[in-house]
């Protein structure tokens, strides 16, 4: 099967303002939000990008959506780079690719009702207005918000955090997109709202049969929609392996840690002390070789040498760890 | 108990009416224990524990019940004396109410020379051990907070809570805004200060995860009201109130089996209509006529629930694990 | 719950504009500073409408007695309500049609700032870059500019008319709404709607005037308010001090001329005190409009 997005040694440095011996030794600090990814998203994929704060998944996610542009490296998307995408062939590209936020009360424009918000994507497409009410009709179908006339003449401030997100999915899915971005999707809502939204989120893709990148930091809920899951860490994509590998039999030290780290619902759980050291370091400065070395309990000299390459280990499982 | 929550009524008054935020919750807190104060938004749970600290919103005042503390009853004028003396409090905020233009020493020595009666010295020595106690190195206690991470501004202001020596210690959301490896460290030294002090802690969570692994007692709030409390391992294994069915099943656990999750539908009632009855009865599907009257909590020793169809309590709780069960309310909750 | 054959299509897909334009004419309704402000500025604009009745004698015609001589320094009576200048001019006519001025100045002022100002903090604040660059260092050079010798100076090049003087006042005064515009540009531009609307294919040009103008108009309002004021102000200052346009009657030409015949030292409170009066009411309203406006659209503003 083809791959639908493929990212080669993606870099996205964000420049931090100088100090004055910075400006004078000539030196550009900058933060290395992205240090060199390289994966592919196959058609009809569902991949998660798990991390914590500051691994680089949401500028990951923008990238993937050209919300901004990488300093170095290529991005492709159905075989054309999208670098150069300009005109009409970049508005082809927004009806393909769309993005679910995390936030469904700031990801509608407060002074627009319901409707107005969804029509939105159709307007600028140039859609003929005439197929405007199906395709939003539909569209409402999709994430189960039948009766509409109780939704269209409303404003966000009127809805739930759950029928919201399906406001904004409706949104993301009205031009019948090939590849769907989700930033977090459940994070800001009641834990009983979730599951219904990632049950919405699992059905949505079956259906229309979409290429979907989930980013989250929640390894927990992950697993209940991809079947492979990338590992990241300062920038890096540490491991790359189906789900239920990462989580059963995690073989990057920080992949361990992150999994030994989440709580469960079951008082006898473990509550052995991580493996793991010390905390995140300055994402201006990573270590050098594995950025993970100062807070692995197997760092070798090695480690600080070079930096590991994710390399295949079984099939289908990718490592960037020395150790393998 | 160190702590006992009767029937307490917490009003806000709004534009829209008076919301019974909290509406005949009634807890306890034994020493030296964890409780787990669970629900969704809206449950009551931050009005309570704001409650007991004294520091409600202007709109809102306390309308019924009692709060003891240490076997006295606690109103405005004793709640003032115990603040931050016998009974601290981690907002949810609390990371970014550190005061970013002084030295997080500063303020700590600040905390303990204003209200406490340390002299300057024994406030700086103090301010070592607290570090020590939430795992921070006392060489940070130079730097402003802006220095500090995420994980290590809630150990701070954990230590600020834990100055003056309290007995009890309000924890609200301290975890929720964090990075999971972060948390589990911050839990970590929750547990380590409950058992190096003896400490008692509320710990406010929507997280039933974070119950399990760090809390000893768990108290399940709906609506304003306590539906259910127990032993934490008798509530997760064998919950007898079907809220806490359907949020069981609502959590994903990484490590078990089973690849579903199931949403309980529906939302919680507007708390500004006056409810009566059970107020889960909407979303419940096994709600039935005898769940509109009002009714006390049943249970044997110390697990407890508001259910008023507590001696079924097994039978609902084998029919909770299956999905279909949620996909339908009751014919009561219907009509 | 059974599915509906069709949608129901709402009648009208609201504008973004109904809810805020809603606010505008609620606010006065709970401020009565504001109100009363309004009501202000009301009077005056009727006055100004109706000048021709209220006082159907030229300003600026020359009176005389009916004993032929000047009507010169008259004090108020029935003939002349606030008596005449020492010219022979009846002031009450001035203060009238002083208004049609004042107004004229106030809301070309308020026009030209709020366009200028709006256009560019939207501009700078969205596109970023080389063009907020340079936009912005213009706006601070129009700052550091001393604001009543700068109006002098160029009523001085380019003649003592009133849209001279209007042109002066705009010029100095759009980087104030400019600045603060930009300012919340720069906040709008990171929400999720907006970053929303690009995902969705909408233009740079409408993501700005669809999604972030309509959060931005309030301000606008707001600084225009402010600018009346200002305006009014600095014209009656540059007639006052003789600079501004002989032509046209305005408050601050009836103050210069009163002060030019000493009607101070001679008593003659009547000439002064009115356009006095006048001016102050004026300013006043405005500021108490744009503080109503101000606690609407600007809530962190209101105190805890």
């Amino acid at each position: 099967m083809a791959a639908l997005v493929e990212l080669r040694d993606v870099v996205k440095h964000f420049p931090v303002t100088r100090s004055l011996g910075e400006i004078a030794r000539g030196a550009h600090p900058a933060v290395r939000a992205l240090d060199g990814v390289t994966f592919d998203v196959g058609n009809g994929d569902a991949v998660a990008v798990v991390g914590e704060s500051g691994c680089g998944k949401t500028t990951l996610g923008r990238l993937m959506l050209k919300l901004a542009e990488p300093t170095g490296g290529a991005i492709t998307f159905g075989g054309a780079p999208m670098a150069g995408l300009t005109g009409e062939r970049l508005r082809d590209f927004r009806r393909q690719a769309q993005l679910v936020f995390q936030n469904p009360f700031d990801a509608l424009n407060p002074r627009f009702t319901i409707y107005r918000a969804v029509v939105e994507p159709l307007i600028n497409a140039g859609i003929d207005k005439a197929e405007h009410a199906d395709r939003v009709a539909s569209a409402f179908r999709r994430v189960h918000l039948a009766d509409f006339d109780r939704y269209f003449d409303r404003y966000p401030h009127q809805l739930s955090g759950g029928q919201l997100q399906r406001v904004v999915m409706a949104r993301a899915l009205v031009l019948g997109p090939r590849f769907l971005v989700a930033d977090e999707p459940v994070s800001m809502l009641d834990v009983s709202v979730r599951a219904g939204i990632l049950a919405l989120l699992r059905e949505v893709r079956e259906t229309m049969g979409l290429t979907a990148v989930y980013i989250s930091h929640d390894l927990a809920l992950v697993r209940y929609l991809c079947e492979r899951t990338l590992v990241m860490y300062l920038g890096r994509v540490v491991e790359d392996a189906p789900t239920e590998e990462i989580v059963r039999r995690p073989r990057h030290p920080y992949t361990k840690a992150l999994v030994a780290a989440v709580p469960v619902p079951d008082p006898d759980q473990s509550r052995a002390p991580l493996p793991i050291k010390g905390n995140v370091p300055d994402a201006r400065e990573p270590p050098s070789g594995c950025s993970f070395r100062d807070r692995c309990p197997h760092a070798m000299p090695r480690c600080a040498a070079e930096t590991p390459l994710l390399r295949s280990t079984a099939s289908g499982h990718r490592v960037a760890c020395h150790l393998d | 108990m160190i702590l006992e929550v009767d029937k307490l009524q917490i009003h806000y008054s709004t534009r829209d009416g008076t919301a019974r935020a909290v509406d005949g919750a009634s807890f306890t807190v034994p020493e030296g224990r964890i409780v787990g104060l669970v629900g969704e938004s809206g449950c009551g749970k931050t009005t309570a524990v704001r409650a007991i600290m004294g520091v409600l919103a202007e709109n809102g005042r306390q309308a019924g019940g009692r709060v003891v503390f240490k076997g006295q009853a606690m109103d405005e004028a004793t709640t003032r004396k115990l603040r931050w003396r016998d009974i601290a409090y981690v907002p949810q905020s609390a990371m970014s109410s550190l005061d970013p233009v002084y030295t997080v020493g500063a303020q700590l020595v600040e905390v303990m020379t204003k209200r406490g009666n340390h002299s300057r010295a024994s406030a700086r020595a103090r301010s070592v051990e607290l570090f020590d106690l939430v795992g921070l190195n006392e060489r940070r206690l130079a730097d402003y907070p802006h220095q500090f991470s995420g994980g290590m501004r809630q150990r701070a202001a954990i230590a600020m809570a834990l100055a003056l020596e309290p007995s009890l210690l309000l924890a609200d959301e301290p975890v929720t805004a964090l990075d999971v490896i972060v948390q589990r460290q911050i839990l970590d030294v929750l547990r380590s200060l409950q058992q190096r002090l003896h400490l008692s802690m509320v710990l406010v969570t929507h997280d039933i995860s974070v119950v399990a692994y760090l809390c000893d007692e768990v108290v399940v709030m709906y609506a304003g009201q306590v539906v259910e409390s127990g032993p934490v391992r008798d509530v997760l294994a064998r919950p007898r109130h079907p809220y806490t069915m359907g949020l069981r099943n609502a959590f994903p656990d990484l490590l078990s089996d089973a690849l579903e999750l199931v949403p309980i539908a529906g939302s919680p009632p507007d708390l500004r209509e006056p409810l009566s009855g059970c107020r889960f009865v909407p979303r419940c599907p096994f709600a039935q006529p005898i769940c509109g009257i009002d009714a006390a909590m049943s249970g044997n020793g110390d697990h407890r629930s508001a259910c008023r169809r507590d001696s079924e309590a097994d039978t609902l709780r084998t029919a909770a694990l299956d999905p279909r069960t949620w996909q339908r309310s009751s014919s009561f909750a219907m009509s | 719950m059974a599915e509906r054959a069709d949608p129901v299509t709402p009648a009208r897909t609201s504008w973004p504009l109904l809810p805020v334009l809603r606010r505008i004419v609620a606010m006065p309704l709970k401020d009565p500073f504001a109100f009363t402000g309004i009501l202000i500025y009301v009077l005056f604009a009727l006055v100004a409408l109706f000048a021709d009745q209220l006082a159907p004698i030229d300003p600026m015609e020359i009176l005389f007695t009916k004993a032929g001589k000047l009507a010169a320094n008259v004090p108020p009576g029935a003939e002349f309500p606030l008596g005449t200048t020492n010219l022979g001019r009846d002031i009450y006519a001035q203060l009238v049609y002083g208004t049609r001025s004042a107004l004229a100045v106030g809301l070309s002022a308020a026009i030209i700032v709020s366009t200028v100002g709006t256009i560019v903090g939207l501009v700078a604040g969205y596109f970023g870059g080389a063009t907020d660059a340079v936009l912005m260092r213009i706006a601070d050079m129009a700052l550091s500019l001393p604001f009543l010798p700068f109006v002098i100076v160029l009523t001085g090049f380019l003649g003592a008319s009133t849209s001279n003087i209007v042109l002066a006042v705009a010029l100095l005064l759009w980087p104030n709404s400019a600045r603060v515009i930009r300012s919340q540009v720069l906040t709008l531009r990171e929400r999720a709607y907006v970053e929303a609307a690009r995902v969705t294919g909408a233009s740079a040009w409408r993501i700005l005037f669809v999604h972030i103008a309509p959060n931005i108009l309030p301000l606008s309002f707001v600084y225009a308010a402010i600018a009346i004021g200002w305006a009014i102000i600095t014209e009656a200052s540059v007639s006052f001090l003789g600079f501004g346009d002989s032509g046209s009657v305005s408050w601050g030409m009836m103050l210069q001329d009163a002060f030019a015949s000493q009607a101070l030292s001679r008593g003659q409170y009547a000439w002064f005190v009115p356009p006095g009066i006048c001016i102050v009411l004026i300013v006043v309203a405005g500021f108490f409009i744009s503080r109503g406006y101000e606690e609407v659209f600007m809530p962190r503003l209101r105190g805890r």
